[in-house]
Order: structure tokens, then sequence, then C-alpha cells
């Protein structure tokens, strides 16, 4: 472990604040007040975070529809995400896009997406204008397994190796594209796809931040240094349905309970953390009790936050209607 | 007669089209589900909409097709197996996704036909979810059914109720052209009697759902049921429409339309997709071409307004016309007079 302290608290209150996040949504969603597709991010929360701590101000990430968790990690507001997903005038996006389309240019956020391979395309579009300003910036992409069966996928992989362009491809394995195995859908396998592209690849656990920040340590310095593309493949699993209300009749019974028992990657962090005397328990709850009093208080604004007005029906079609 | 779902007419259709015709196969995202996941149930979805539930376990793997997230490949894989002489069923999720799968549609299957001599035959279904009302916001909620009907090659179906649902899909599945199969998602819960035995419904055939004198309205999909709200409401006051559902788009029933507009002069067309080179547009230069003798006052358009679909519950609600819309624009058309006329 070689980061220093703050750094390791900055993580681990990241991944925290995802896992609460994420754990609400999951509480409050049954209730109805939250309309639309909601994908919960919960049991992957190192890879966003292990891939995040290692960017910059001016890089870019793009995200999938399953986005809250990489859009916490490059930090976006996470009070206007949940006004975002209640559907509220103050939310990130206006109310207008949802917990699909969550996006923050002002962060170098460039959205969640609700077209699965719809992101990786335009993620090499960044990275040309990374490029092209010169100040060692990258483009990051999400991907998922069953994204990464996209046509678009390939395509953005070989054109950011034939430009040689500053882009990070994000495999995640969670183990399931809705309601089907990654062993089903995916031919060959992600790390011998990618490195047939001439992308190399480093693997991480995608349980451990710690795994994840390394490997994207190495595969981001390689995109920084203007060495061409490059490749995170991260292993974990999601916690929850493919959507909120999934029966997920495909998945074996303990399955979630038993990643939650043994891996996961909040227990984990804590694990390695204190045994290594670097933070005390207490220390860590006191940083849980902060995460919990901000989702509290972001849920009960965004619950009662202002709807978006009639009149704003037409705006932002274009520049100027 | 049987009270059905939508969702289950469809399926009853495609169990009796997969029954009768070996040749017919299913293919898409989850259509079984339950592939390589870890609780060994081999038809864990049946279709993200249930529509195509029970397929896998009656018919097997070799005819219902799980794939890859590969829109471009699955209807790929329709095309040329269609051609190769099977009678593929493909499914988009959504219908959004044709964004994805373009190329394959509207310059591959739409044109084999006329551009092979008039030698190949495609008879592909390409099934898709389309409109709002679940706010799933921009890129989950279209209906882009104009886009495709402006296709040469192309047949367009957009069925409203459950009976019309199950025999335009069995009549889809024995055309031999490619057939675009637009489901409203907000209609696959709603029930309706479906006969009973093998009946199938024609193409270009409109459904003259209410009668009327007094103004001609024609909606699609979930709008009918929409218009039905209005018109019905406004019988009580001694107001009579023809409410007319093409439910199919290409090939059009103009007759039925022009006919109905000769007796009532008057014309509200309803369509849930932005207005431009909408249905709407498209009836409504029908009438100013056809019928204009006919009219006696403008085409009322009521449609989506021409922006993205919103995700927030209000103004998903104000996009998509409502029954209060259609009644207003049926009133306005009666107030209504072109001089002269
Ligand atoms: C083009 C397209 N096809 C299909 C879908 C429907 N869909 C949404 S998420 C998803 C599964 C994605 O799986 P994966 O990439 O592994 O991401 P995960 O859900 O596991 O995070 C599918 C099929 C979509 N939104 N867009
Ligand atoms: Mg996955």
């Amino acid at each position: 472990m070689q980061q220093s302290p703050d750094q390791i608290r900055q993580a681990y209150r990241q991944m925290r604040l995802i896992r609460e996040f994420e754990e609400r949504l999951h509480v409050e969603n049954p209730k109805g007040e939250i309309a639309g597709f909601t994908h919960l991010y919960s049991g992957q929360e190192a890879i966003a975070v292990g891939v995040c701590e290692n960017l910059r101000d001016n890089d870019y990430i793009i995200s999938t529809h399953r986005g809250h968790g990489h859009c916490l990690a490059r930090g976006c507001d996470p009070k206007g995400m949940m006004h975002e997903i209640y559907g509220r005038a103050d939310g990130l996006c206006k109310g207008r896009g949802g917990s699909m389309h969550i996006a923050d240019l002002d962060k170098g956020m460039l959205g969640a997406n609700g077209i699965v391979g719809g992101g990786q395309p335009i993620a090499v579009g960044a990275a040309v204008a990374c490029k092209a300003r010169g100040d060692g910036s990258v483009s990051v992409s999400f991907t998922g397994d069953g994204a990464s069966n996209q046509g678009t996928v390939f395509e953005a992989m070989n054109m950011a190796v034939v430009l040689k362009l500053p882009k990070v491809f994000v495999l995640e394995n969670n183990g399931y594209s809705e309601h089907t195995g990654a062993s089903y859908g995916i031919g060959g396998d992600l790390k011998t796809r990618t490195e047939g592209f001439g992308i190399p690849v480093w693997e991480a656990d995608g349980f451990d931040y710690f795994s994840v920040y390394e490997a994207a340590e190495k595969a981001i310095e390689h995109a920084r240094a203007s060495n061409g593309p490059s490749a995170i493949l991260a292993t974990a699993t999601r916690y929850f349905g493919h959507f909120e209300g999934d029966p997920q009749n495909y998945r074996a019974k303990d399955e979630v309970k038993n990643f939650r028992e043994t891996v996961d990657a909040l227990k984990q962090m804590r694990e390695k953390v204190t045994g290594a005397g670097i933070f005390t328990a207490e220390e860590l709850d006191a940083i849980d009790d902060e995460v919990l009093a901000l989702i509290d208080a972001s849920v009960e604004s965004a619950r009662t936050g202002p709807t978006p007005g009639a009149d704003t029906m037409m705006s932002d079609v274009y520049i100027d209607y | 007669m049987a009270v059905l779902t939508m969702r289950d007419a469809l399926n009853q259709a495609l169990h009796e089209e997969m029954e009768r015709d070996p040749s017919v196969i299913v293919m898409g995202e989850d259509v079984a589900g339950g592939s390589g996941g870890t609780s060994g149930n081999i038809e864990a979805a049946g279709g993200i909409f249930g529509v195509t539930k029970g397929l896998k376990t009656k018919y097997g793997a070799d005819r219902v097709i799980d794939t890859p997230i590969s829109e471009s490949a699955i209807i790929g894989l329709a095309n040329g197996s269609a051609l190769a002489g099977m009678r593929p069923v493909a499914e988009l999720m959504f219908a959004d996704f044709v964004g994805v799968s373009m190329d394959q549609i509207f310059n591959q299957m739409a044109k084999f036909r006329y551009m092979f001599g008039g030698k190949a035959k495609t008879p592909v279904v390409l099934r898709m979810s389309m409109g709002a009302g679940m706010n799933a916001a921009a890129q989950h909620s279209q209906t882009i059914y104009p886009m495709l009907t402006m296709v040469p090659g192309l047949k367009v179906v957009i069925p409203s109720n459950p009976a019309d649902a199950k025999g335009l899909m069995k009549q889809a599945i024995r055309d031999d052209d490619p057939v675009m199969f637009f489901e409203h998602k907000a209609l696959y819960s709603k029930k309706g009697e479906v006969p009973e035995g093998e009946y199938l419904t024609l193409f270009g055939e409109a459904d003259l759902v209410r009668e009327g004198k007094d103004c001609t309205v024609v909606a699609l999909a979930r709008m009918v049921p929409f218009a039905m709200k209005a018109v019905d409401k406004l019988a009580e006051e001694g107001i009579t429409c023809d409410l007319i559902d093409p439910r199919t788009t290409s090939p059009l029933d103009e007759d039925t339309i022009l006919e109905s507009l000769s007796m009532t002069g008057r014309l509200v067309v309803v369509d849930e997709s932005n207005p431009m080179c909408s249905i709407a547009s498209e009836i409504a230069s029908i009438a100013a071409s056809k019928g204009f003798g006919s009219l006696r006052a403008p085409v009322e358009k009521v449609t989506a307004p021409h922006t993205p679909v919103p995700f927030a519950r209000e103004l998903e609600r104000l996009y998509v016309p409502s029954p209060n819309d259609i009644e207003a624009a049926i009133r306005r058309t009666l107030a209504n007079q072109v001089e002269g006329v």
C-alpha cells in the first residue's frame, strides 16, 4: 500500500458513498417516488473508484446505463444526482435525463448512456481531443461484459489503436448482461480479444480497491505517456438485479450473499486498512456516518425538490429554441 | 372469446406459428434468458416484456436463440436466415436500438427483393417495444415508426389491442416481406377480447373503431384508446366521430380515411411521434392532396412536441398526447369553418 492516508481516506469515502447511495436507492425505489429504470452499481465500487482516483481534472470518463458509481467516483455532486434520479428541476440534468443519463460535462463526465455500446466511440472522440491538446490528459470508457459484444466497442478499440490515442478501456465483468451470464455471451475471453487489437490489458480483482488502483495506475500511465490505448479488466459482481424490480431468476439463490460475506469491496478495504494500522475502525465509522448523513439529506431534499415546469419542455432541444 | 393481455396475445401468436411452421425461429437478447447463469433456469426471462415466454422450453435453443448484445448482428442473423429459407422473428428490446442496427434494416432487408430483381424474399419480422409512459427517458421511449415507414420495402405494423396484435403477428410471420412490428410498452398489460381459433389480420385494412358523422379521427397504438376516451366523451354531448385505427402504416389504408373524410369533412390525426415527417403529417398530406374537396376545416395534428422524450414524470406526461388534447383538437376543428364552404 503505497498510498498516503489521505488518498486512502478519500478512496474509502468514495466507495462508501457509492455503496450507501445505491443501497438507499434500493430501499427507496419500491416506494414509487422514483420513476423509470434504475440500475444500481453496488458490488462494483472498487472498480469505479480504483480507476477514477488515478484521474486528473482534465481527463474524461464516459459511463454506461449503470452510471451512478462512475459519476460519484468522478466527483459529481451526490445531491444533484439524487435530485436528477427523482426527476427534479434542480437535478444535475434538470430532470430531463434521470438515472440513465446523468452527465456532468464540467467534471469531464460525458454521461451515463442508455445505449449499450454507445459510449465507447464517443470516448475515442474525447481521446482525439486529449491528444490534440497535448496536455497528457486521457479518456476513459467503462464497458460491461455484455456491452463488450457490441460492434461499436470493437470499432472503438481498433480506432484508438490506429490513431494511437490516450484512451483507456475499463472492462467491467460483473458476470451478467441482464438475464444472461457472461460465460454464455462472450466468445473467447475479454483479455485476449482486447490484446488482439494490440491493446495491453492490466487485470484486476474488481472487489479489491488496491488491485484496481494499481492496474489502473499502469494502464493510465501507459496512455498518458503517448503509448496508445490501454485496458483494465476487472471482475466483480452486481449485488442487485439488472434493474430495480428484476426477479433475478438466472441467479443461484445464495450467490450474492456469498460475495457480500467474503470479498465485499468495503469489507476488504476496512480489513486491510485497519489491519495495516492506517485507520482505526472508529475513524472509518466516522466517515460512514458522514456519508450516511449526506445521503439522508440528499434523499430528503430530492423527495420534495421542485418539479420541472411545462415551460421547460421545449428548452435545450437546440441552443436557442 | 378469451380475454387476454396484448403480451399474451402476441405470445399465443408466436406459439401457434412456431408450432405450425418449423422454419419460424426467434432471436434476440434474453428472448429466453438464463444461459450462462448460476440458477440453472434455461428460461429465466422469456423476453424482458414476457412476449417470448415458453418458447425456448417448447421449441429448444436451436429455434429460440438468445443472442449477445449485438443488434447489428441480430438483425443480420434475421436477414441471412431469411434469405436462406427461415422465417425469423427478431426482437429489438427497445425500438430505439434500431439506431444501432439501421444498416441491416434499411440498406439490407428493405432492399433485397428489389435490388435482386424480385428473386429474393425476406420474411423477417422485427419486433420492438416502443413508446413513452414508463419514464424510460430519451433513449428508451421513442416511437420511431415514421422513420421506417418511409423506407420502400419495409412493411410497418402498429397494433393497438390484443386481438389485432395476435392477428397481425401471425400475418407478419407469414408475410414474405420484412415487417417492422411495433409493440407499445404501455399496451402490453392492457386486456382485450381475442377471438378463439385461427385468424389473420391483413395489412392495409384499417379498423373503424367508432362510427360517427361530425369528424374523422385517425390514431395509432396507444393513441387509439386515448382517442376512444375523447370520442366517447364527446358522444355524450351528441358529437360523433369516426375513429380509424390504420393498424399498419405501410401499407396504409388511405381509402378508409378518405372515405370517412368525405362524409365528415373534418380530420384529426393523433400520433405519439414527433411532429415533423410523422404519420400525422403523412395523413394530413393525403387529406390535402386527395381529400381537399372534402375538407371543411384545417386538419388538426395531435402529436408529441419536437423534443426528445423527457424523463421527469410531469414532463413525460405533457410530452405524450392525452385524451384531453385529442378532445380539444376535435372541438377546434368543429369550431373552425373554412370560409365559403
Ligand atoms: C443497444 C442496447 N441494447 C440493449 C440494451 C438493453 N440493455 C441494457 S443494459 C443491458 C445489459 C448490459 O450488460 P453489461 O454491459 O454487462 O452491463 P451491466 O448491466 O452488467 O452493468 C442490456 C442488454 C440497451 N440499453 N442498449
Ligand atoms: Mg455485466
